[in-house]
């Protein structure tokens, strides 16, 4: 209230607002908002599995965190289990 | 039994993606099942009032191209256990929302929510006709002041006539009701802006809440953070309210205030 507080600031809401918003533009204008790859790119990592192993599209999760220094791409491919395995050899 | 419900308006800017965001954290709180589904195709807004803007990887047009499932293109909320967002996309047209692929989607979702929000764009073209087609229910979102008041009333028109429902033909209609927001209650006793009884009248619908203007609904999204989540913001106490009453509850109509000011603040004000 008087110009200065002892414990560490919070960023305010407005300033929240402005990174969040800078974070997303830079993404948004670099390359459009929801990466048109991101099908294909998992259209061709089910392809390469599926030479290895037997697995159907369901199973694939991709997870995206888009940072201010880097984003992370997550993509989590669910095996089957052995019973269904041996399913399958039986 | 899974509920279809469109947030609407005709008017741009008076509070659908607030509202869609804080009625869908209401119901996820009080543990039904909840996905919030945005259909302004092109123009993107509620992944950034839900915060999860930094985590979109698949969006309905996707979904209904076929290009994604529909499991992965839902966001799951970090905050709230039942709530789930299905984010639309930034890229394409609304030419690429069709009937059949927004009917496919909605069934799938119906298996597996209790409440499906659908936050329509503003206008009365594609998207907001496609939002509100396979509704059950409405939540007209109006402000008191004369075009909002005037588009809801056109948006009313076309929920009981251009919709599932509607076109069934054996009298079944979508139940909408009105939900009152940005309201000043000081204003309002000072006849500058219509009373609740005025906008009431002239639409003829029940009245689902009053939504007070608050402060804390522009705090909520530069957070994004739906607004229900604020357990100080009267606007999210007013939602909550106005939740229970869809789901059913009897809760008294009250006109919430802003929130209460402190010494200091009341002091500043009035000298300003």
């Amino acid at each position: 209230m008087f110009g200065f507080s002892l414990r560490p600031r919070k960023p305010s809401p407005a300033a929240t607002a402005k990174e969040r918003l800078q974070i997303l533009l830079a993404h948004e204008r670099a390359g459009g908002a929801s990466p048109e790859f991101l099908p294909l790119l998992q259209r061709d990592i089910l392809e390469v599995v599926r030479r290895h192993m037997e697995i159907d599209g369901e199973q694939v999760e991709v997870k995206i965190e888009r940072g201010d220094e880097l984003s992370s791409l997550e993509i989590n491919i669910e095996l089957p289990g052995a019973s269904k395995i041996k399913a399958k050899a039986g | 039994m899974s509920k279809v419900i469109v947030v609407t308006s005709g008017k741009g800017g008076v509070g659908k993606t607030t509202t869609s965001a804080a009625v869908s954290a209401g119901l996820a709180m009080r543990g039904h099942k909840t996905v919030v589904v945005d259909f302004d195709v092109g123009l993107r807004n509620l992944d950034m009032i839900m915060g999860c803007e930094r985590r979109v990887v698949f969006d309905f047009i996707n979904v209904i191209q076929g290009d994604a499932k529909l499991k992965q293109a839902l966001i799951k909320d970090r905050r709230l256990e039942n709530l789930f967002v299905l984010p639309t996309s930034q890229t394409r047209d609304k030419d690429a929302l069709t009937q059949e692929g927004v009917k496919a989607v909605l069934d799938e979702l119906r298996q597996e929510f209790d409440y499906i929000i659908c936050d329509s764009p503003a206008g009365i073209e594609r998207g907001a006709h496609l939002a509100m087609y396979y509704a059950d229910e409405a939540i007209v979102v109006t402000n008191p002041e004369v075009s909002s008041v005037r588009d809801s009333d056109r948006v009313l028109g076309l929920l009981n006539s251009k919709t599932a429902l509607a076109e069934k033909g054996d009298g079944s209609a979508i139940k909408a009701q009105l939900l009152l927001t940005r309201f000043d209650q000081q204003r309002s006793s000072n006849g500058e802006m219509m009373s609740v009884e005025d906008v009431l009248e002239i639409l003829a619908i029940p009245l689902l809440g009053i939504i007070p203007e608050s402060p804390t609904v522009l705090r909520a999204s530069n957070v994004g953070m739906p607004v229900t989540l604020d357990e100080k913001s009267a606007a999210g106490k007013a939602y909550e309210d106005a939740v229970g009453r869809l789901v059913g509850e009897q809760i008294e109509m009250r006109i919430g205030s802003a929130e209460k000011r402190g010494f200091f603040q009341r002091l500043l004000k009035r000298t300003a």
